[in-house]
C-alpha cells in the first residue's frame, strides 16, 4: 500500500486539504476524490491537454503531474472559472463563437486560454495557436476556438 | 502503481540522504514529463519518489562572471522567457521552445532532459552546443563534468538518479561576435519528436569576416547527442564563403548515421535535412554574430 500524506493547497480560491496516496496524479485527486470531473482524461500521457489545470496560473498536464507536487500551490480547474454564477470571459466567448462542439476538450483548451491571456493580454494568432499547441480538439473545431480567445483579447483593449 | 512513498526535499543533502537510506529503491523526480510516463507503463518501478523541486534556488538563472548557471530544476518555460539565454546563448532558448507544448515546458526540466538521455533531446543538443558542464552532487561530494560525458546509449545516462543529482549547468555566457542558432523539423510544431534537430554556435574574428571557433551538435543520428567534429573542421579558421559552408554542411551530413525509423522518416530523407538544417543553423548563427 502507497503511504498516504495530507495535502494543502488552494483549490479554486479554497484552502483545501485532503489525503492523497504517493502515487496519485492531480487528476486522480480532483475527479475521484474531490468531485471534479470537469478536469479531464483522456490520452493519459500529456499529449491530448484534456485533463488541463492551473498551477500558479500556468497550464499543467494533471494526468502527469504527482498530486504531491501541488502542496501549497494555487490549483485552478474548470470548476473555478466561473464567479458568482457568471461565466468567465473565455467561456462566454467559447459558446458565443460555436467553440464547444463534444466538449471534451474544452476545459482544457478554457484553462489554456486562460493561462495565456494572463500572461499575455493580446495575443497574436500565432501565439494563441502556439499556447493551444498542448491542447487537441478531435472535433477539429480549432478555427472558432482561436476566434472566441481573439474576440477576448479584442474586448479587453477596451 | 507509481510509488509508495513520495518526499518533497528541501536541500541537496536531504534528497541525497534520502535516495542513500532507500539503497537504489528511490529516485529523483523533477518535472516527471518522461518519469511519470516511464512509471505508469511499469517501464521503472521505484519505492520511493524524491522531488528536488521544493530546494530553495535550484530553479535560479544566473550570470555570474562569464558563464550562465542554471538550476536544475529550472523549466524549460523558464529558459524559454530568460532574456539573458535569449540574449546570451540563444540555442538554449531556441530548443527550449521546442521542447512538448506549454503544458510540458511548464513542468519539464532541463536535468530530466539530460538525465533521460535521448539522443534528440533538444535540451541536451543545446548543452551539448553551448560546451555545457553539469554539476553532479552525490554523497562523496560536488562536482563539474562536461554534459557531452554523461551520455552512453539512448536512454542511459551517467548520472545514477537512485543516488546522485545534477544540481545545476553551466557554461559561458556569448561574448562579442558570438552566437548561437536551433534548427528542427518535426511532424507538427508540437509534441513531436524531432526527425533531425541541429545546434549551431560559432565564434567569429573581430571583423566577421573569418570563423575562429564553432560546434555543431546534430541528434538523433548517433546513440547518444552527436557533435559533428569533422564539419567543425572543416569550417574553423575559414574565411565564410559559400564554399566553406558548404564543405561544412556535407561533411556533416557524412558523419552522421541516421536511421530509417517508422517514429521519425526515412535516413535518405533525414540526410538531406541534416544538410538544409544545418545550413540554415550556420547562417542565422553567422548573421547573429556579425550582429
Amino acid at each position: 500500500m502507497a503511504k498516504t500524506y495530507p495535502l494543502k493547497m488552494n483549490l479554486n480560491g479554497k484552502e483545501v486539504q485532503v489525503e492523497v496516496s504517493a502515487s496519485a496524479t492531480l487528476a486522480d485527486v480532483l475527479r475521484e476524490q474531490l468531485g471534479l470531473i470537469g478536469t479531464k482524461i483522456g490520452c493519459e500521457e500529456g499529449e491530448c491537454g484534456a485533463c488541463t489545470v492551473l498551477i500558479d496560473g500556468q497550464a499543467v498536464n494533471s494526468c502527469i503531474y504527482p498530486a504531491m507536487k501541488a502542496a501549497g500551490r494555487r490549483v485552478l480547474t474548470i470548476e473555478g472559472l466561473a464567479k458568482n454564477g457568471e461565466l468567465h470571459p473565455v467561456q462566454r466567448a467559447f459558446i458565443e463563437h460555436g467553440a464547444i462542439q463534444c466538449g471534451y476538450c474544452t476545459p482544457g483548451m478554457v484553462l489554456s486560454a486562460v493561462a495565456l491571456l494572463g500572461q499575455n493580454p493580446h495575443p497574436t494568432e500565432d501565439e494563441i495557436r502556439r499556447a493551444l499547441a498542448g491542447n487537441l480538439c478531435r472535433c477539429t473545431g480549432y478555427i472558432q476556438i482561436i476566434e472566441a480567445i481573439q474576440d477576448v483579447a479584442g474586448r479587453s483593449q477596451g | 502503481m507509481i510509488c509508495e512513498e513520495y518526499i518533497l526535499a528541501s536541500t541537496v543533502e536531504e534528497a541525497l540522504a534520502a535516495l542513500a537510506s532507500l539503497r537504489g529503491e528511490g529516485r529523483l523526480i523533477a518535472g516527471g514529463t518522461d518519469l511519470m510516463l516511464q512509471l505508469q507503463r511499469g517501464e521503472r518501478s521505484v519505492r520511493c519518489l524524491v522531488d528536488i523541486t521544493r530546494i530553495p534556488g535550484i530553479d535560479e538563472i544566473k550570470l555570474e562572471d562569464s558563464y550562465i548557471i542554471i538550476g536544475a530544476a529550472t523549466t524549460f518555460a523558464q529558459i524559454e522567457r530568460s532574456s539573458l539565454i535569449r540574449q546570451r546563448a540563444p540555442v538554449l532558448a531556441e530548443a527550449a521552445s521546442w521542447v512538448g507544448s506549454p503544458q510540458i515546458r511548464n513542468v519539464g526540466t532541463l536535468a530530466g532532459n539530460v538525465v533521460n538521455a535521448q539522443p534528440a533531446a533538444d535540451g541536451s543538443i543545446a548543452l551539448l552546443t553551448l560546451d555545457a558542464e553539469a554539476e553532479i552532487a552525490n554523497l562523496t561530494g560536488r562536482q563539474w563534468v562536461p554534459v557531452a560525458s554523461l551520455f552512453v546509449s539512448p536512454g542511459v545516462s551517467r548520472v545514477d538518479a537512485s543516488a546522485e543529482m545534477i544540481t545545476a549547468f553551466r557554461f559561458r555566457a556569448h561574448g562579442p561576435r558570438e552566437s548561437s542558432a536551433f534548427e528542427r523539423q518535426a511532424r507538427r510544431k508540437a509534441l513531436s519528436l524531432p526527425i533531425i534537430n541541429v545546434g549551431v554556435r560559432v565564434l567569429l574574428n573581430a571583423e566577421g569576416t573569418h570563423v575562429r571557433d564553432v560546434r555543431i551538435c546534430i541528434g538523433p543520428v548517433a546513440p547518444v547527442p552527436f557533435r559533428a567534429q569533422q564539419a567543425e573542421a572543416a569550417l574553423r579558421n575559414r574565411a565564410i564563403d559559400e564554399d566553406a559552408i558548404t564543405e561544412a554542411v556535407e561533411a556533416a551530413v557524412l558523419e552522421s548515421k541516421p536511421r530509417s525509423s517508422l517514429l521519425r522518416a526515412g535516413k535518405e530523407y533525414r540526410r538531406e535535412l541534416i544538410r538544409v538544417l544545418t545550413r540554415r543553423a550556420l547562417l542565422r548563427a553567422i548573421a547573429a554574430a556579425r550582429g
